[in-house]
C-alpha cells in the first residue's frame, strides 16, 4: 500500500529528517556514513531517520558491501499535491462562469 | 482522499442549469463564447478538430493547452484531449495528458451538464523523477503548513 498524505506530511514534518531528504535530492545516492558526517547526530540516529523516510516511500537503499546506499524517490512527495482539489476548483470557478454566461446571452 | 496517484483520476462536475440543451452547447463550442467562460482559444467545431485553449504562463508552462475534439454530437456530448503544463511545476500548471467530456441531459426545466475531467494519475507523479526545480517549493509549503500547526 501507498503511504498518504499524512504520513509523508508528518515524516518531514521533522527537520533532521527534512534535511536529510533534501540532501540525498540534492547530492543523489549517499551512503549512511556519508549521510552521517554533514547530519550532526549519531550514525544509530541518522539510520533510524532513514528507515522512517524509506517507509513513508521517500526514499530507497541498496547493500553493496558492509555499505547502505539510500537515494531519494523524489516521486514519494506526490500525495502532498492535490489534483483533484486543485482542478475541482478550477472547474467550479469556470462552471460558475458558464453560469453567468449563459443567464446573460438569449437562447 | 489518501492517494490521489495510485491510479488515474478523474474530477466530476454536474450541475442543472435552466436552459436547453442547444444553448449550453454554443456555449461549449463557440469559440468567442468559450473565451467568455474558459480561456481564450481558437476552437475548432468538428470532430477531429484541432485547437489550444491559452491561459496565463505559469511557470515553466506557457500557458497552451493542446486538444483536439474526439467526440462531437450536438448537442448531447463533447469530447476533447487536454495536453499542456510543465513537468517541472506542482499542481495547477502541471504536465496534463487528459481527457475532457461533457455530457448534456435534458431534464425538467434545463439541462444536467456533467464534465469528467480525466487522466490525473501516475504521468503526473513522475513528473517528480525528472524534476529537479519543483521540489523545494513542495518543501517551503509544508515548512510553512508544520510552522502553522506549531
Amino acid at each position: 500500500m501507498n503511504p498518504d498524505s499524512g504520513t509523508v506530511f508528518r515524516t518531514l514534518a521533522d527537520p533532521t529528517r527534512r534535511s536529510l531528504f533534501e540532501q540525498l535530492c540534492r547530492e543523489g545516492e549517499q551512503t549512511v556514513w556519508m549521510l552521517t558526517r554533514h547530519a550532526r547526530i549519531s550514525q544509530p540516529a541518522v539510520s533510524k531517520h532513514l528507515a522512517a523516510l524509506k517507509s513513508a516511500g521517500l526514499v530507497h537503499d541498496r547493500h553493496e558491501g558492509r555499505e547502505r546506499h539510500y537515494r531519494a524517490v523524489a516521486r514519494g512527495l506526490s500525495p502532498l499535491v492535490d489534483w483533484l482539489g486543485l482542478y475541482g476548483a478550477f472547474w467550479r470557478d469556470r462552471l460558475d462562469r458558464l453560469e453567468d454566461l449563459l443567464e446573460r446571452i438569449d437562447r | 482522499m489518501t492517494e490521489a496517484t495510485a491510479a488515474t483520476r478523474s474530477i466530476v462536475m454536474e450541475r442543472t442549469m435552466p436552459h436547453p440543451p442547444e444553448k449550453i452547447w454554443r456555449a461549449l463550442t463557440q469559440s468567442s463564447l468559450i473565451a467568455e467562460w474558459l480561456m481564450e482559444n481558437d476552437f475548432e467545431a468538428r470532430l477531429g478538430g484541432r485547437f489550444q485553449f491559452r491561459a496565463k504562463p505559469m511557470g515553466n508552462w506557457n500557458g497552451v493547452v493542446d486538444c483536439e475534439i474526439t467526440a462531437f454530437e450536438p448537442p448531447r456530448r463533447l469530447v476533447y484531449t487536454w495536453k499542456g503544463g510543465a513537468v517541472q511545476n506542482l499542481g495547477y500548471g502541471t504536465a496534463l495528458d487528459s481527457v475532457v467530456e461533457w455530457t448534456l441531459t435534458p431534464v425538467a426545466g434545463g439541462t444536467r451538464i456533467r464534465m469528467e475531467h480525466s487522466g490525473f494519475g501516475p504521468q503526473n507523479a513522475s513528473a517528480y523523477e525528472t524534476m529537479s526545480g519543483g521540489w523545494p517549493r513542495v518543501l517551503e509549503r509544508l515548512e510553512h503548513a508544520s510552522a502553522r500547526q506549531g
